[in-house]
């Protein structure tokens, strides 16, 4: 490597490494994250332009201000953030690495001598004593304990937390698991919705923002849909008694609600919203032109019947949600066959929107949707997110890690004996990497404890 | 006898607590504070009750859920959650002029629920209907608690700022600017752990809703932001030259972020509005 090339990689390294850049980093990140509170995220490009104008549409669409969360600036900038919290946890570990993992820590006598707040007395025991009844009241405190010569006598040294120095490192780490999993659940997820009349089954899921289509290698059938209300006319329960079926075989049956979603095979079922729509049982008319009588039948699907007149025999053949005459679309319609004697089978399109459109054929008769029964469809949100588990254990990373770091410290304190004439003189001395207040608060307590038992 | 006459009679009660903070403040009578202390814990039982048999009567009206699902159910818990916070900081750091600043702020929460909003029980509706409603609208109203006295605390040390000497009530030499500072960041360290485990159990719940843990929506975005602010507050005090004043700015505009999460971002479109 070239030396101007390692400066260049230095010079990267050290704006990584800094505590400057995740503070303007965080505070860039709050306040470009206003935008897409502010302008609604995904609408239509009509909306936009009538919200906006087209020049200030223009403008925002191109610096991605319609889908901002997913804009390359603003992924750049969590990317960046990402590199920022592992240069920095690299080179702080390395430094305080040495602290934390060290097998038998010893007391640097000096560092505690230099600290302004000590507790001194003396007390006319004999050294083993000293050493007995104090070393195990040190330890009542602090965990790790080890004592060890002076040129003057000896001391006791206790500490205790030295792990929760890693708190901080946790919670680092959690917050690169948070990105980590949102992008393998971005990459190898997908979210959609479909919607599935009762009684139907469907495996062709809508993507959200127009991606396209996901198929399931199993069918959702919806055998039912409820809806239920307070008095007050609020929803109170969305209801939909769905079926898995794969390979043919009904594999799992469960009702879902709101909150209670149906998992299967790593994808997630979710209620999301309901409509209705024409069911396959309509009441249709035949009208005979020459005796102006005219003849009501319910039928369903399927179904078939001679009619009276003459008219011929009359099969409903089916439903479609969007038919077309002539390349024109008539929406919802139902489609039938008339059979006379000796003549060809006449193809019936029947929408619902235009009841007399019948008419228009010419024929003898006149067939016509009087009245069509509904049925609910269920609209089922549909996911799939192999990185949750690695957002979840970022979760619990991030609260653990969060609490360590915030209330637990690194607690060091120092009993030295100092042998004199015919007495020892004893100091007490302590400190901890934070909360400093209630680390001498301790320091204090044990001193009194200490004092109580020297004699 | 109904919860929302409880309420009411209370809001007075914190009013009377804050007016005796005030007092004691302006006019350097320290007794005032103490009698305030007093009136605070009746405050606090008070609104403790009211809460209770809110609740109760929820299952009375045949819905059955724990108030915490509409804007005058929240405020009136924020109350609560000020009061008790308060008195442990009283407790453990014996400063009562943190009072005059909490209290005030938890009088204007239950005030405006009274005054502002209908206290008619109303049931849930589906998406609300889950184990994690509790736990996310309590971690995050002791969030906001906590941020909310952080904020009372950093406007006292920029008032004593411009003249640390001064003696009174608030200018003795008690709550040394260093105190304050200390305090701040120690009220930031609790809101923020709270207001992680309030964004988490959101984002939990928002997959068992939705299926998905994070959409974007306004309040989502707004507490995210709130985060942002927090976190590069606690980063700020670990470099040098960003300590004090700043910090206590950070600590300003980081409760603005918290109340346009709260009240704000009911103006814009989303999921969570709270009415
Ligand atoms: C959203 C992202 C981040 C979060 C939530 C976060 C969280 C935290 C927390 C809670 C602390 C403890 C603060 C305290 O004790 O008062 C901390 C300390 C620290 N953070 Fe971060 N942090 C983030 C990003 C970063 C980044 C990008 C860096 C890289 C420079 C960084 C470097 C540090 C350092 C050096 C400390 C001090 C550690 C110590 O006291 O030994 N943080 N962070």
């Amino acid at each position: 490597m070239t030396k101007d090339s390692s400066g260049f990689l230095d010079a990267v390294w050290t704006l990584f490494a800094s505590l400057k850049l995740t503070i303007i980093l965080l505070i860039i990140l709050a306040i470009t994250s206003i935008i897409g509170t502010v302008i609604p995220q995904n609408a239509t490009q009509a909306d936009y332009v009538m919200a906006f104008g087209e020049f200030l549409y223009q403008v925002f669409d191109l610096l991605d201000f319609f889908d901002m969360y997913h804009s390359w600036w603003f992924q750049l900038m969590l990317v960046m953030l990402t590199i920022n919290i592992t240069v920095c946890s690299i080179e702080r570990l390395s430094v305080t690495g040495k602290t934390i993992f060290k097998k038998n820590p010893d007391p640097n006598l000096a560092r505690f001598q230099r600290l302004s707040k000590k507790h001194e007395f003396s007390t006319g025991l004999d050294s083993d004593t000293i050493k007995k009844k104090f070393r195990s009241a040190v330890k009542r405190s602090l965990g790790y304990i080890r004592t060890g010569d002076t040129d003057n006598g000896f001391y006791i040294y206790g500490e205790t937390g030295r792990w929760t120095r890693l708190g901080v490192y946790v919670v680092h780490t959690s917050v690169v698991m948070l990105l980590v999993g949102g992008i393998i659940g971005s990459i190898f997820g997908f979210d959609g919705f479909v919607t599935i009349p009762e009684g139907e089954k469907e495996n062709r899921i809508r993507l959200m923002n127009n991606a396209g289509f996901q198929e399931l290698e199993f069918e959702i059938r919806c055998d039912n849909f409820e809806v239920s209300f307070y008095d007050t006319g609020m929803a109170k329960e969305f209801r939909s008694s769905l079926v898995i079926i794969e390979d043919g075989q009904e594999t799992v049956k469960k009702d879902i609600i709101v909150n209670d979603p149906l998992r299967y095979k790593g994808i997630n079922i979710f209620q999301s919203s309901y409509g209705s729509v024409p069911s396959d049982i309509a009441h249709f008319s035949f009208t005979n032109k020459d005796s102006e009588l005219g003849y009501d039948y319910k039928l369903k699907v399927g179904d078939t019947v001679d009619l009276p007149e003459a008219m011929g025999t009359f099969t409903l053949t089916g439903f479609t949600r969007d038919g077309a005459f002539q390349g024109h679309s008539v929406g919802e319609a139902f489609t039938g066959t008339l059979e006379k004697e000796g003549e060809e089978t006449i193809n019936l399109l029947l929408p619902l929107k235009f009841p007399t459109f019948d008419r228009m054929r010419g024929g003898n008769e006149v067939v016509a949707v009087t009245h069509f029964e509904e049925k609910f469809y269920t609209g089922l949100q549909v996911t799939k997110d192999p990185g949750i588990w690695v957002v979840y254990t970022g979760f619990l990373f991030m609260i653990f890690g969060c609490y360590i770091t915030f209330f637990m410290s690194h607690q060091r304190l120092c009993v030295e004996v100092i042998k004199e004439k015919d007495s020892h003189k004893i100091i007490v001395a302590g400190f901890s990497d934070k909360n400093k207040p209630g680390m001498q608060l301790k320091v204090q307590k044990i001193a009194e404890r200490l004092e109580k038992i020297k004699d | 006898m109904n919860s929302s006459i409880i309420l009411s009679v209370i809001t007075f009660v914190y009013g009377l607590a804050a007016f005796l903070y005030v007092a004691a403040w302006v006019f350097k009578k320290e007794k005032f504070g103490k009698i305030a202390t007093w009136v605070v814990y009746i405050s606090v039982v008070g609104n403790t009750a009211g809460i209770a048999l809110r609740w109760v009567e929820t299952y009375q009206q045949g819905f059955g859920h724990a108030p915490l699902s509409n804007l005058y159910e929240s405020l009136v818990f924020f109350a609560l959650v000020i009061g008790v916070l308060y008195l442990f900081i009283e407790k453990k750091y014996k400063l009562p002029v943190i009072g005059v600043v909490a209290m005030p702020l938890a009088f204007l929460s239950i005030a405006y629920a009274s005054m502002g909003q209908s206290s008619n029980i109303q049931p849930l509706m589906p998406a609300l209907k889950s184990n994690w409603l509790i736990a996310h609208v309590v971690a995050c109203f002791i969030g906001y608690s906590a941020f909310a006295i952080a904020f009372g605390i950093s406007c006292l040390y920029l008032m004593k700022r411009v003249n640390p000497d001064r003696k009174g009530f608030l200018f003795t030499s008690t709550p040394t600017l260093s105190i304050l500072d200390d305090l701040t960041h120690q009220m930031v360290k609790f809101g923020f752990l709270f207001l992680t485990v309030g964004i988490i159990t959101g984002a939990a719940w928002a997959n068992s809703a939705w299926g998905r843990y994070w959409g974007w929506d306004p309040k989502e975005t707004w507490s995210l932001i709130t985060w942002f602010v927090y976190a590069a507050m606690l980063h700020a005090r670990l470099v040098r030259g960003w300590q004090g004043k700043r910090i206590a700015y950070m600590s300003i505009i980081g409760f603005a972020a918290v109340l346009f999460t709260y009240f704000g971002v009911n103006l814009l479109p989303g999921l969570h509005s709270y009415q």
